[in-house]
This record gives structure tokens, C-alpha cells and sequence, in this order.
């Protein structure tokens, strides 16, 4: 018995044009947990379609040896016959159905057609139980959080006797608790043999979990190393990510601060549903001419919940508090007027929030800004080509014209185009929800230098984030945020990610008192 | 050689409105065929624009409203309502006839602005509320009219639905020669905005249309053009619903593609959050759409009524469904963000030319239904292949 679960040798996958995956090969030991990382579109998700038949056989070059035998997957149908199971980064779950419903979509519990309820319940609770999850099973998978949803989606595979569980991103849509709980499943999974291969972006979750990682660069296999027997650091596997060494991660940046932009006095946010529920408390921030300030929080920690409500009231119910721009008392209470008074605000979710994605890089550009190229209600065409050709090449989005659709980006250059669109409008101060989520490292770096030339063109940056290493790395000073509470106010260089954590896990008045 | 690669590539990439084209002209040819010369007789080209021509004004702002994701059932129904009110104000309450036209759209106006107000304020979506328009103001029409038919209308007014431009050849040479004017006119304003629009493109480096399809277009467009022009002068001139139908298509097909009014009902389409959180104020911006359908639906109820000379409390039955199946047929996006007025107005024409030559040929209404429901499943389902095929990665 050999110890490798899963070979696959010598893959090479074309598409019109492109070679998405040149000779990679892969093999996976039983029992392991092997990471694949790689930037955007490098062929990871490409490499994991082919394994799991979304690719069918024949239509890739290679092959693919599951416990020691050959194997031709027609349709994911078929690999997960074999035990191999993928859950994909975008969860497939139902939002009506229970947590019993969902574990068993396709697989139901039954007699003859009939379910059978008790069954379906009951071994859906066995099955929560060995994912760590303590929901009743009839609970409605809409009335749980995303973190559960995603142990929901592994309870679903352990319920197909996985084998070999693939988890396209798992943590990246997960806080940072969240996150850990997972990372424990699966080194728990592991105790009991599953295996599993990951692919993630977070090099600190594959340090801490993985035994192996690959690293796959433009479609080509460039290495696999052993967590255990190499001393591998994050600079060495971002070494073979992007193929050169960054310097630093982080631009060199020296702030020029000058007077007071927006001050957010007593700010206080009910939940739009749940009218009883305080989801800011009393939040006061302040933003001076030429300061990248940060704000660190855990997801649902009210972090988004301040900027969105803030800007234009786009979030929450039953508003209050005061904003002041340049010490004069401001109303931004439709998005409008927020953006009138200088404000941006970049969403988090690029996709559903920030772009129309069949629309193109142009006229998503010019979406905000729109009255600067227009007379009289017409929009000026040739204008608008000029503005958004301007912005590609001083953002450096990669796109052969500004007509390409927005859909058809990566996410770092769908991020420059939402940046753009915000810079067109000439805003004073700029909140930047995540504004490197799911992008690759050389991107990341990119954005992080348009954060720094925005805020030496004087306008005041806010940066929203969970990756604190990227908030010390940039911001002049950050807020901790915990339970719609600001817990500390701390300027840079004066502050560990230690710190930082503390304040977003637990209030500070506990300490001092 | 690589030139005529790249120019089939970026035929490809054009399918779908190749596509529309060649369906059109197909669909003439067959029936020019089968009809043994009588589609493309100047008496029947003139009376494919008349009759079609209050689909085709329902088709323009049907797009719009697809466009932003809603639906208009209401407005056969509204037709009916306007056509009803016009006879009302004309026959019982003595108002002048362009009173009353005026009157009219101002009445499609107050209908746009309470289907508006429920839609875009009150939230509740277009099709519940514009299905029990379609109910109320059907009613509305019954108890104006109150179950009966008005007719006559003055001959002012008819002109709106069935009259011609004067004859300035005083009725004596074998072609109008106002209307080739005008046709003239058409097609040099055509050519130039087309070279004009290249011209600029070029200069900001964006142009990626093969020179040769450029011109295949231009030709082609002018050519169409002319034909047309040369068959209505050959009977009796330019219909006057012509002139109103060229200006909206005009206009709103430069509203959409140009105007920040358009912009935003394409950006409400393509990703409403994305819209609102980008300081575009999608009520008021959805609440303008509907008042612009109703004044829309006003004119082609003041055109039906024109051409039937009736108000007829049955009137408009079955337009919503034309004026739909024009824009899906015409390349508009089920789930909006996509779709053009031109596209619209060919969609239109297919359904008319099917219409018309079916008639023609004697097909009973049964199979013409038929073939009509085939043609559209055919049209959106090519659009949803060409979709997959091309974001197959």
C-alpha cells in the first residue's frame, strides 16, 4: 500500500487560447492536509475542476490515480461515487431548507420516495455533532452565520463517506474565530483520516495546518514542500507564489497629516430586522487630511455596519449621532448627500455592491462621477473614454481597452476599477471596505500604493480589515471595534497585532476596572 | 490573412446582433418568396409600418423598463384607456383634438406616475403591480366608455394613425418626392454619425470594428433605408406615425446610450445595490421610468385609436405581450442590464413581418400563435446559449 491517496500526474487543461494548467502533477499522502496556494488565476480552481469531473475525462490531458486505481471522473457525480468531495468557496446551500435538509440535498433519507424525518434528523445530528456544530438540525440554514453554514457544507461531505475533502477558500468569508474553529475540524478531520486538500490565500492558516504545500505559478506546478521537515517561513512560499521576492510587503510610506477632515460623534446603529438590537454603541472616529486610519474588527463586529450607516444610512435602522466634515455638522443621510459632502465608500463585496459586471470598465468608472462629463443630463462619450483610459493606465488595470467587461476582470483589477470609480468622484475621505479581499499578493501591493497616494494627495483613508498584519503595515493609526464598541485608538508603531486582537475580543473598561 | 481572423473573430463576438439581421432578412426573403412578391409590394411595406407601428412605439419604452429589471403588463390595457379618454373629451366633452392629444399624454402620465409611486415607493414589484393595472385600467376603459364603442373621430386626429405627408409631386409622378427627400436626408445623417462615431473612437484608441464590417454596415444600413423611402414614395408617401416613430427611436435610443437618465436605468439593471451605494437615486430613477411607460402607452393608444378611428373598450388586448416578446426577441436580458432601442424596434418588425406575412399567406391564427411563441423560445434561447458559450471558462 503505497501511502499517497490521490496522484495526479502530468495534467495539462487548454482552453481557447489559453493553457490553464501545463504538466502539473499532484500528489496528495492519506491522512494529510495539503495546501495549494497560488495568485489569482494561476490554475489552482482549474487543477481542483479536473479532479472533481466539473472537467470531465477526455477533456484534459494526464491522469488521475485515487486509492491506487486509475480513475476517469465523467461529472462530480461520479467523484463523489469515490469519496472525493469539493465545497466551493460560493456555499451551496439552501437558505429556506433546515440543516438536516441541506446535509441530505440529493441524498435523502428515504422509504420509497417518502423521507423519513426521524432518520434524516437524527443522523444529521450525528453528523453536526462531529463537525463541533450544536444547532438543532431543523434550524433554517438562513438563521445561522456564514462560519456555521461552512461546517454545515463539511457535515453534508462527511455524509457522503468523503474520502477526500477538497475546500476551495474555506475561511475566506469567515472571521477570524470562525476561522480557527475550522482550522481545529480539520486537523480533527485528519485524526480520523480524512483526508483533505485546501486551497487558500492565508498563508498563516497553511502554517499552522498544513503538512504539505504545492505552489502553482501561471498553470505550472513550481513546488511542493514539506511543512515539517523544511523550515518554511511565509516569505518563502510567497517567494514561490509570485516568483521574486517582495522586498517588503508593504509600500514605504511617510505620512504628511494635517487638520481635521470628518469627525463621527456618538454614532449609535440599530439592526435594520432586529429593531431592539444596538449594532454600533456610541462610536466617535476622526479622520485628519493625509491619515490612512484603520479599523480593526472581527466580521459582525460592527465595522461595516459604521461606515455603511454612515455613509448615506445605507445600513441599519433608527440612526443617530452627528458627522462632521472640516468642523462643520453635516447631513449624510442619503447616499447622495454623502457623496456631495466628499465621502466614498468602497464596498467589501465588490461584486454584489460595488460594480455592475456587465457593464464595462468605462461606464462603470464614470457611474459616480457621471456629472463631471456631463451637460445639461447628456454624458459626453469620447470624454468618458478619455477619463477611464486615464485611470487604467495610472491604476495599472490590466484590460487590452476600457470596453472589456467588468465581469471579465480579476479581482484585484475589478478592485482598481472600483477605486477609479471612486477617485473620478473627487471625494475627500475615502472608506475602504477590505479593500484587498481575495486578491493576490502583487496586487495587494499595488493597492496598498494607491492608498498611499491618495493620502498624499490629502484626503483622509479609512481601511477597513480583518488581516491586521495589512492594517500595521499601513495605517497611521487604528480603531479596534468589538460588539459595535470602539475599544481602543492606538497610532502606528505603537501597536503589536497582540494588542489588536485583545481589544477586538474583549472590551478595555473589563482590564481597567 | 490575420486580418480576415481577426475580423471573424470579432464577428463572432457581434453574434447575436448579426444574428437579429440575418433573421430579419431571412424572414423577408421567405415570405417575399412565398408570397409571390407581394411582401415587399409598396401597399403592403406601407402597411407594415402603419399597423405595426403602435407595437413598435409600445416596443421603445417596453426596453427601458426591461432594462431596469421590471416588466410592464399594463399596457394594452392602457392603450385601451387613452383610447377610451381621447374618444371622451373628443365626442362628449367637445375638446379641441390637439387638446385632447395633449390631455392624453398628460393622462399616460398621471397612469406612469400611480404605477411608479406603488413600484419604485412602495416597493412592491412591477409585475404584481402593472398585472393589476392591467385589471384596473381595463376597467377604468369599460366604465368611460361605458361597454360602448365611440366612433367617429375628426379627421385631424385620424391623420395621427393613418394619415400620409402631403404629396408635393401633386399627385402626379410615380414617386413622392418628399419622401425620397426625406429618405435622403435619413441616410446622409446616418452615414456621417456613423463616421463621425469611428472617427472619434479611432482617435481614443477603443475602435475595434474591422473597417470592412464598417462599411458592410453603412452600405447595408443605406441601402435599407433607401429601399424602404423608394416603396412608400412609390404609394403614397411618408406615413405621419412614421415621422412620430423615427423621432422616438431617435430620441430614446440616444437617451439610453448618452444621457445620464439612461446610464442610470442600465446601472439600476445591471446592479441595483451597486447603484444605490454609488449615490444614484434608483427610486426616483424607477418612479421616471414608469411615468415615461405611461406617456409611451398614451401615444400608442392615441395612435391605435387614430388608425381604427374607434375607441373600442376591448382595445390594446394582447399588446404587452407583443411589445415583450419585441424586446426579448430584440436581445434584452430576462434579468436586465441588457438590451438596446434598436433592437427593440427590429424585434418588433420580425414580430410585424411575421404577422403580416402570415396573414398574407392564410395562416390561421392558431398556427400564427404558434410560430410567434416558437420564434421567441428560438431568440432567447440563442441568446442563453451564446451567453454560456462565450462565458464557458
Amino acid at each position: 500500500m503505497t501511502t499517497n491517496i490521490l496522484e495526479m500526474r502530468s495534467i495539462t487543461k487548454t482552453f481557447p487560447g489559453v493553457k490553464a494548467l501545463q504538466d502539473v502533477s499532484l500528489a496528495v499522502k492519506r491522512g494529510h492536509i495539503h495546501a495549494i496556494c497560488g495568485e489569482n488565476g494561476a490554475g489552482k480552481s482549474t487543477l481542483m475542476k479536473v479532479l472533481s469531473g466539473v472537467y470531465p475525462h477526455g477533456t484534459y490531458d494526464g491522469e488521475i490515480v485515487f486509492e491506487n486505481e486509475p480513475v476517469a471522473f465523467k461529472s462530480i457525480n461520479d467523484s463523489e461515487a469515490s469519496g472525493v468531495v469539493i465545497i466551493h468557496q460560493e456555499l451551496a446551500l439552501s437558505p429556506f431548507l433546515s440543516i438536516a435538509e441541506n446535509i441530505f440535498l440529493g441524498n435523502e433519507q428515504q422509504n420509497n420516495g417518502w423521507i423519513d424525518w426521524n432518520k434524516t434528523n437524527m443522523e444529521a445530528a450525528k453528523l453536526l455533532a462531529r463537525v463541533g456544530l450544536k444547532d438543532n438540525p431543523i434550524t433554517k440554514i438562513r438563521d445561522i452565520g456564514v462560519g456555521k453554514q461552512q461546517l454545515v457544507e463539511i457535515a453534508k461531505a462527511l455524509s457522503k463517506e468523503v474520502k477526500l475533502l477538497i475546500l476551495d477558500e474555506p475561511t475566506a468569508a469567515l472571521n477570524d474565530e470562525d476561522s480557527a474553529h475550522l482550522l481545529d475540524l480539520m486537523k480533527h478531520l485528519k485524526g480520523q483520516g480524512v483526508t483533505s486538500i485546501m486551497i487558500s490565500h492565508k498563508l498563516n492558516e497553511i502554517k499552522a495546518i498544513a503538512d504539505e504545500v504545492t505552489i502553482i505559478r501561471d498553470g505550472k506546478l513550481i513546488e511542493t514542500l514539506d511543512m515539517h521537515t523544511d523550515d518554511i517561513s511565509e516569505e518563502r512560499i510567497i517567494k514561490g507564489m509570485v516568483g521574486r521576492d517582495l522586498g517588503s510587503r508593504y509600500p514605504d510610506h511617510t505620512p504628511n497629516i494635517g487638520e481635521e477632515l470628518l469627525r463621527v460623534e456618538d454614532w449609535n446603529v440599530y439592526h435594520p430586522l432586529d429593531h431592539q438590537r444596538r449594532v454600533v454603541k456610541d462610536a466617535n472616529i476622526t479622520v485628519r487630511a493625509g491619515e490612512i486610519v484603520g479599523i480593526a474588527g472581527l466580521m459582525g463586529a460592527g465595522r461595516t455596519e459604521l461606515a455603511m450607516s454612515v455613509f448615506g444610512h445605507s445600513y441599519g435602522h433608527n440612526i443617530s449621532g452627528t458627522v462632521y466634515k472640516n468642523g462643520v455638522k453635516i447631513n449624510t443621510s442619503t447616499v447622495a448627500n454623502a457623496i456631495e459632502h466628499g465621502l466614498a465608500y468602497a464596498t467589501e463585496d465588490r461584486k454584489r455592491y460595488g460594480l455592475n459586471l456587465i457593464e464595462d470598465i468605462k461606464r462603470n468608472i464614470s457611474t459616480v462621477g457621471m456629472h463631471k462629463i456631463a451637460k445639461r443630463g447628456w454624458v459626453d462619450s469620447n470624454q468618458e473614454i478619455v477619463v477611464a483610459e486615464g485611470y487604467r493606465k495610472s491604476m495599472n488595470i490590466k484590460a487590452p481597452t476600457v470596453e472589456a467587461l467588468a465581469g471579465k476582470l480579476s479581482g484585484g483589477n475589478q478592485q482598481k476599477v472600483v477605486l477609479s470609480k471612486w477617485m473620478f468622484s473627487d471625494p475627500d475621505v475615502l472608506i475602504l471596505d477590505e479593500p484587498t479581499r481575495g486578491i493576490d499578493v502583487g496586487a495587494k501591493y499595488e493597492i496598498y500604493g494607491i492608498i498611499n497616494r491618495l493620502a498624499d494627495a490629502g484626503k483622509g483613508v479609512i481601511v477597513i480589515s480583518s488581516e491586521l498584519p495589512e492594517l500595521i503595515g499601513i495605517c497611521d493609526r487604528i480603531y479596534t471595534i468589538f460588539e459595535g464598541r470602539i475599544t481602543a485608538d492606538v497610532a502606528r508603531g505603537q501597536t503589536t497585532a497582540e494588542f489588536l486582537m485583545q481589544n477586538m475580543t474583549q472590551e478595555r473598561d473589563k482590564d481597567k476596572r | 490573412m490575420s486580418v480576415f481572423r481577426s475580423s471573424l473573430n470579432y464577428l463572432a463576438g457581434q453574434l447575436r446582433q448579426i444574428g437579429l439581421f440575418i433573421a430579419l432578412i431571412a424572414i423577408v426573403i421567405f415570405f417575399q418568396v412565398a408570397t409571390n412578391g407581394i411582401t415587399l409590394k409598396p401597399i403592403n411595406v406601407t402597411n407594415l409600418i402603419v399597423q405595426n407601428s403602435y407595437i413598435l412605439i409600445l416596443a421603445v419604452g417596453m426596453v427601458m423598463v426591461i432594462i431596469a429589471g421590471h416588466i410592464d403588463l399594463s399596457v394594452g390595457s392602457v392603450v385601451a384607456f387613452v383610447g377610451a379618454m381621447s374618444g371622451v373629451m373628443i365626442t362628449q366633452w367637445n375638446v379641441p383634438w390637439w387638446l385632447a392629444i395633449i390631455l392624453c399624454l398628460g393622462v399616460g402620465a398621471l397612469v406612469g406616475m400611480w404605477q411608479g409611486f406603488w413600484i419604485a415607493y412602495f416597493g412592491i414589484p412591477a409585475f404584481i403591480v402593472t398585472l393589476a393595472g392591467m385589471l384596473t385600467f381595463r376597467g377604468l376603459t369599460q366604465i368611460a366608455l361605458q361597454n360602448k364603442q365611440i366612433s367617429p373621430f375628426p379627421d385631424e386626429f385620424r391623420a395621427l394613425g393613418s394619415g400620409f405627408l402631403p404629396d408635393l409631386g401633386g399627385g402626379t409622378s410615380a414617386v413622392e418626392p418628399l419622401t425620397l427627400g426625406i429618405g435622403i436626408i435619413a441616410t446622409l445623417f446616418l452615414v456621417l454619425q456613423g463616421i463621425r462615431q469611428r472617427r472619434a473612437r479611432a482617435k481614443y484608441d477603443v475602435e475595434d470594428e474591422p473597417f470592412a464590417w464598417f462599411l458592410t454596415k453603412l452600405v447595408f444600413t443605406a441601402a435599407m433605408i433607401i429601399g424602404i423611402t423608394y416603396l412608400l414614395a412609390s404609394y403614397r408617401g411618408t406615413p405621419i406615425v412614421l415621422i412620430v416613430l423615427g423621432i422616438l427611436i431617435v430620441v430614446y435610443a440616444s437617451v439610453m446610450s448618452n444621457s445620464v437618465f439612461g446610464r442610470h436605468i442600465y446601472a439600476i439593471g445591471g446592479n441595483l445595490n451597486a447603484a444605490a451605494l454609488s449615490g444614484i437615486k434608483t427610486k426616483r430613477v424607477t418612479f421616471m421610468l414608469f411615468v415615461n411607460m405611461g406617456v409611451i402607452s398614451a401615444l400608442a393608444g392615441l395612435v391605435f385609436t387614430a388608425q381604427l378611428n374607434l375607441a373600442n373598450p376591448k382595445a390594446g388586448d394582447g399588446f404587452e405581450l407583443d411589445a415583450i416578446a419585441a424586446v426579448f426577441i430584440g436581445g434584452a436580458a430576462v434579468t436586465g442590464g441588457i438590451g438596446t432601442v434598436t433592437g427593440a424596434i427590429i424585434g418588433g418588425f420580425i414580430i410585424g413581418l411575421l404577422n403580416n406575412g402570415m396573414s398574407i399567406l392564410g395562416v390561421g391564427t392558431e398556427y400564427q400563435q404558434l410560430i410567434k411563441g416558437l420564434v421567441l423560445l428560438g431568440a432567447v434561447a440563442f441568446d442563453v446559449y451564446n451567453k454560456r458559450r462565450s462565458g464557458g471558462r
